[in-house]
């Protein structure tokens, strides 16, 4: 539907009727100070018996308010969406820091979980940067990313929003002053989605049973833990989030169970990038990108060998997240503590 | 010369995100100038000067912002034309929320950060309302959910424009953005051309000097608020 599409409605039904089948209307009226508006005429009549001065100081005047109406239930009505259509990538190689050309082309799908790593300095960001804002040959490194095996035209890629790519790092913090049950609702309501209960519920759980301590849904999700709120993220990325894509800056040492998290997003079939140097979440993944220098030297498929290491690898993490747990709780560390691990 | 208006609560990332943008643009040096408009003091000069850009600083002092930067704009262009820029940038911390003037025709950007709320978006009014595109900066250090709380409220106000996340420090979204600015259109002059809405009439006896409380000396413009009986 169009604007002018909803123009037409506006001035066919009532007010109350419009709110009734897009409720999400009100907030419109409230973010103009027109929550008082007689429902039983049609927007525009009940406009009339608003002052133009009001009006005016939000900079707007009554046929200005029909049409920012118009353009806010188109808005706010779900379409189409081009994101769940999103079942690949493929990175095409440009060049290094050295201008020596990067002889790949990558194609990642839906569910895949790739790792990238390197040393500090070497392009790691560069190349999430990259995907975030689709290169085509016009950045830095030469690079063209591929949706769906097309190229995309440079309005697309603005249309896009940041709505693409989803992204998780250490250093996010919540900042609202919310409880995690009014956090999830809040977020469910920004996504349309129409099973608020059922949604906010399954992420509550799921964030529950990532983070190493349990919380409530009513703490304030400014006072959840590290790990608690990195828990609360990855589910809420997970079940709610549209974007097909999620790039995870180092998530480490946050008490929370990382491969679980990352096995969790996967199964919502998203595209997953971590950039990492934890041994755990680097053989979780199914592929491994090198970077030297600025460039992809190498891409490794994690193999069967591979993913044998990782149950020792697990032990040793368990182990030391058993250390950290005793040493919090005021015990003495003895080998024993060491030598469970292996058992 | 192409113009670009920027607009912003005052630290929102402005000068942060005009500096990422003018890196993206890659163009030779000098080709771009930027007008900084502001009250009080201001030492973003530095920062432009820093990276080699021209800047001109113009303090409002005891007059609205806003209107300060409707009476020197022209000006700003004719010095942007005469230094034969390609771009003239300017940046403006939108002091009062009912204000910041964009102009008809002219790509205005409106800054705003994650930090300041999440209801924040509501609050601005015209200067984010009347945006072309919106950026949003400070998204590195907020949950991936409350970016898309924050840029669903935005576009509750503004559901024509465009929101766009930058990061200030990183310059992450600065290219595909500094790209998009390219459509600016060229000018040569501003004469006759509009501002998007009013600004707001403030020509009340506070406006002019007047300080004493009460009814007596309250002249001119005057909005009363409407006290009910508990
Ligand atoms: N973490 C983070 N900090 C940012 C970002 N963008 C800007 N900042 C910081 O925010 C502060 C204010 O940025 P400025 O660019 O000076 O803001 P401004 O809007 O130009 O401020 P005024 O011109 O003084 O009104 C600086 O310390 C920046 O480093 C961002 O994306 N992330
Ligand atoms: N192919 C390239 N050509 C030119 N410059 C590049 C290339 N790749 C990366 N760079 C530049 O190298 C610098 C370091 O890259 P980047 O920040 O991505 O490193 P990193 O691996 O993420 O480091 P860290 O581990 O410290 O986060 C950046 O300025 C980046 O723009
Ligand atoms: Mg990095
Ligand atoms: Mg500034
Ligand atoms: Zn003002
Ligand atoms: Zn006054």
């Amino acid at each position: 539907m169009t604007a002018q599409d909803f123009m037409t409605i506006l001035d066919s039904k009532s007010l109350a009727e419009v709110l009734r089948e897009y409720p999400l209307g009100r907030d419109f009226l409230a973010n103009f100070r027109l929550n008082n508006l007689a429902q039983e005429l049609t927007f525009s009549q009940a406009l009339l018996e608003v002052e133009e001065e009001a009006l005016a100081e939000f900079g707007l005047d009554r046929m200005g308010a029909l049409k920012d109406f118009a353009e806010f239930l188109k808005q706010f009505t779900p379409q189409e969406n081009l994101l769940a259509e999103v079942k690949s990538i493929t990175i095409i190689g440009g060049w290094n820091k050295a201008k020596t050309p990067e002889t790949i082309s990558l194609t990642i799908s839906a569910g895949e979980i790739i790792s990238i790593v390197g040393p500090t300095g070497s392009g790691k960001s560069r190349l999430l940067n990259d995907i975030e804002c689709l290169a085509q040959g016009d950045t830095l490194t030469g690079r063209t990313i591929l949706v769906n095996g097309a190229e995309l035209e440079d309005i697309q890629r603005f249309e896009m929003e940041g709505k693409l790519v989803a992204q998780l790092s250490q250093n996010m913090n919540f900042v609202m002053d919310l409880t995690v049950r009014e956090f999830l609702e809040m977020h469910a309501k920004c996504r349309l989605t129409p099973n608020v209960n059922e949604v906010v519920a399954i992420c509550f759980q799921c964030a529950n049973q990532l983070a190493g301590e349990k919380f409530s849904e009513n703490t304030l999700v400014t006072q959840l833990s590290g790990g608690q709120s990195r828990a609360l993220m990855i589910a809420d990325t997970a079940f709610m989030s549209d974007s097909p894509i999620i790039l995870i800056d180092e998530i480490e040492n946050a008490g929370i169970n990382r491969r679980k998290a990352i096995a969790l997003l996967a199964k919502r079939e998203k595209i997953i990038f971590l950039s990492t140097h934890d041994p755990l979440l680097a053989l979780s993944a199914h592929k491994r990108i090198i970077i030297k220098n600025g460039g992809i030297a190498k891409v490794i498929e994690i193999s069967e060998a591979e993913k044998e290491s990782l149950g020792i690898i697990e032990n040793l993490d368990n182990t030391m997240q058993r250390l950290r747990t005793a040493l919090r709780s005021g015990e003495v560390i003895c080998m024993r503590d060491l030598r469970e691990s292996s058992s | 010369m192409k113009l670009i208006t920027v607009a912003g609560p005052p630290s929102s990332g402005k000068t942060s995100v005009i500096l990422k943008l003018i890196g993206a643009m890659n163009r030779a040096p000098g080709g771009i100038g930027v007008v900084k408009f502001d009250c009080l003091t201001s030492f973003d000069n530095l920062s432009y000067e820093e990276a080699g850009i021209p800047v001109q600083t113009g303090f409002s002092g005891k007059i609205c912002p806003d209107h300060y930067f409707v009476s020197n704009i022209e000006d700003a262009v004719q010095w942007g034309v005469q230094s034969g820029f390609e771009l003239l940038i300017t940046e403006s911390a939108g002091l009062c929320n009912r204000c910041s003037p964009y102009i008809k025709g002219i790509l205005s950007v409106c800054v705003i950060d994650n930090l300041s709320g999440v209801n924040t978006p509501r609050k601005i009014g015209p200067m984010l309302k009347y945006a072309d595109i919106v950026v949003v900066t400070k998204g590195d250090i907020v949950s991936q959910a409350e970016r898309e709380v924050f840029a669903f409220n935005i576009r509750q106000v503004n559901s024509a424009g465009k929101v766009v996340f930058v990061n200030g420090i990183t310059g992450q979204g600065a290219f595909i953005l500094a790209k998009y600015l390219r459509q600016a259109r060229d000018i040569q002059s501003l004469r006759d051309t509009r501002l998007r809405f009013t600004t707001p009439a403030a020509v009340c006896s506070y406006c002019t000097g007047e300080i004493k409380i009460g009814a007596p000396y309250q002249m001119g413009m005057m909005k009363k608020m409407e006290f009910k009986q508990v």
